[in-house]
């Protein structure tokens, strides 16, 4: 059973919180927060709308933020949610890049930002693994929705891509087999 | 290069027709943000184009702010004078932001608002459900493509070693995120990767 924000003041705050942990991406974060600590989606729910914020074109995370705000507050909703997601980063932001501007070549410095960079890119495929989990439910079943995303990963990642054409070919496949299932099944 | 208004119009308007080119998000148009701030406008040089991208992995926050960052030094390259820098990066990060959020926030909301309304048509549950393996291939690819950037396994391979234990411990166990991020900026800090 999902939970959901009691104020706008809430939904700020953990917005405000989970980006404050996003080091090189929220979307690991984000997962860990709204699913698995405040219960604000299923893990189900959660693949659905981020699949449709990061279909829509502009920072994919911001429109999750958008869409979220919106379900329970409607417009002010959307704005407290980027608000929350924004404003404490630009500010922490702000004075990384004054230091920056004085310290930035110092091999410490950049010693722990291939560390950092080097982890952050494990939080992501292992959020990305996480996330599969959902797909035990799909229409097409589990092995037809998994060779679907491994042939996503392997036309961006191996053969460069963009990720809009594998959209308008394999992501409109995949939505046209899904549609015929769910006819059928009148789901 | 001094700046005038009209030139911040232009810059407001490059992110504003980023904005609705970044579909699956900021990783994706960061070849052709290069090619137009740094090479065609000389709006800011190679190392801070790149400097950019660094400090924006490694600040908290979602990958857009590598926008305000490119804002930043717009405006830091605009003026002379350390505190005019400081005032004119801070301006820069305010009209980069708003010009690569305005357009795909409004699109986002009326479609949030649209697929909400529709959600138990047929039509929505298909494009909902059939776009969600693709996300997991895209977000996977994401990854990759981050890492490939080491690609010298001779030297690399503890970068590898290092991100491949953090999918399996974030995969499989509920290990704090802040924990790994400084467990790898102290492997880094002591030149272990």
């Amino acid at each position: 059973m999902t939970k959901s924000p009691h104020s706008r003041s809430e939904l700020f705050w953990a917005f405000t919180w989970l980006a404050l942990q996003g080091f090189g991406g929220v979307l690991p974060v984000a997962q860990r927060e709204l699913v698995e600590k405040r219960a604000w989606y299923s893990e189900q729910e959660f693949l659905e709308e981020w699949a449709v914020a990061q279909v829509m074109p502009g920072p994919n995370i911001v429109n999750l933020a958008i869409i979220y705000g919106s379900r329970y507050f409607g417009f002010s909703g959307a704005l407290t949610a980027v608000a929350g997601m924004l404003l404490f980063p630009l500010l922490v932001l702000i004075v990384i890049a004054i230091l920056s501007l004085n310290y930035g070549d110092q091999p410490l410095v950049t010693g722990a930002l291939r560390g950092m960079g080097a982890v952050a890119a494990g939080l992501i495929a292992g959020t990305s693994l996480k996330l599969a989990k959902a797909l035990r439910v799909h229409p097409l079943g589990y092995g037809v929705s998994v060779v679907i995303a491994a042939t996503c990963f392997v036309l961006v990642a191996w053969v460069r891509i963009p990720l809009i054409y594998t959209l308008l070919t394999l992501g409109i496949l995949s939505i046209y087999l899904t549609y015929r299932k769910v006819r059928l099944n009148g789901l | 290069m001094v700046f005038n208004l009209f030139d911040w119009v232009q810059v407001f308007l490059h992110f504003a027709a980023v904005s609705l080119l970044a579909v699956g998000g900021a990783v994706t148009v960061i070849p052709e943000m290069h090619r137009h701030i740094v090479v065609q406008s000389n709006w800011i040089t190679d190392s801070q184009f790149s400097a950019s991208i660094a400090i924006a992995q490694s600040a908290p926050g979602p990958n857009i702010l590598v926008i305000a960052m490119f804002g930043w030094y717009i405006g830091v390259n605009s003026v002379v004078g350390v505190y005019q820098q400081y005032i004119w990066g801070i301006i820069g990060m305010l009209i980069a932001m708003i010009g690569v959020m305005l357009p795909s926030s409004f699109l986002a909301y009326s479609t949030a608002k649209w697929v909400r309304a529709h959600q138990n048509t047929d039509y929505v549950i298909a494009f909902k459900q059939g776009l969600a393996p693709m996300v997991i291939g895209a977000i996977l690819a994401t990854s990759w493509i981050i890492s490939a950037a080491s690609d010298d396994l001779m030297n690399d391979w503890p970068l590898w070693l290092c991100t491949s234990t953090t999918v399996l411990l974030i995969w499989k166990t509920q290990i704090h995120i802040l924990l790994l991020l400084a467990i790898g900026a102290g492997l880094g800090v002591f030149g272990v990767i």
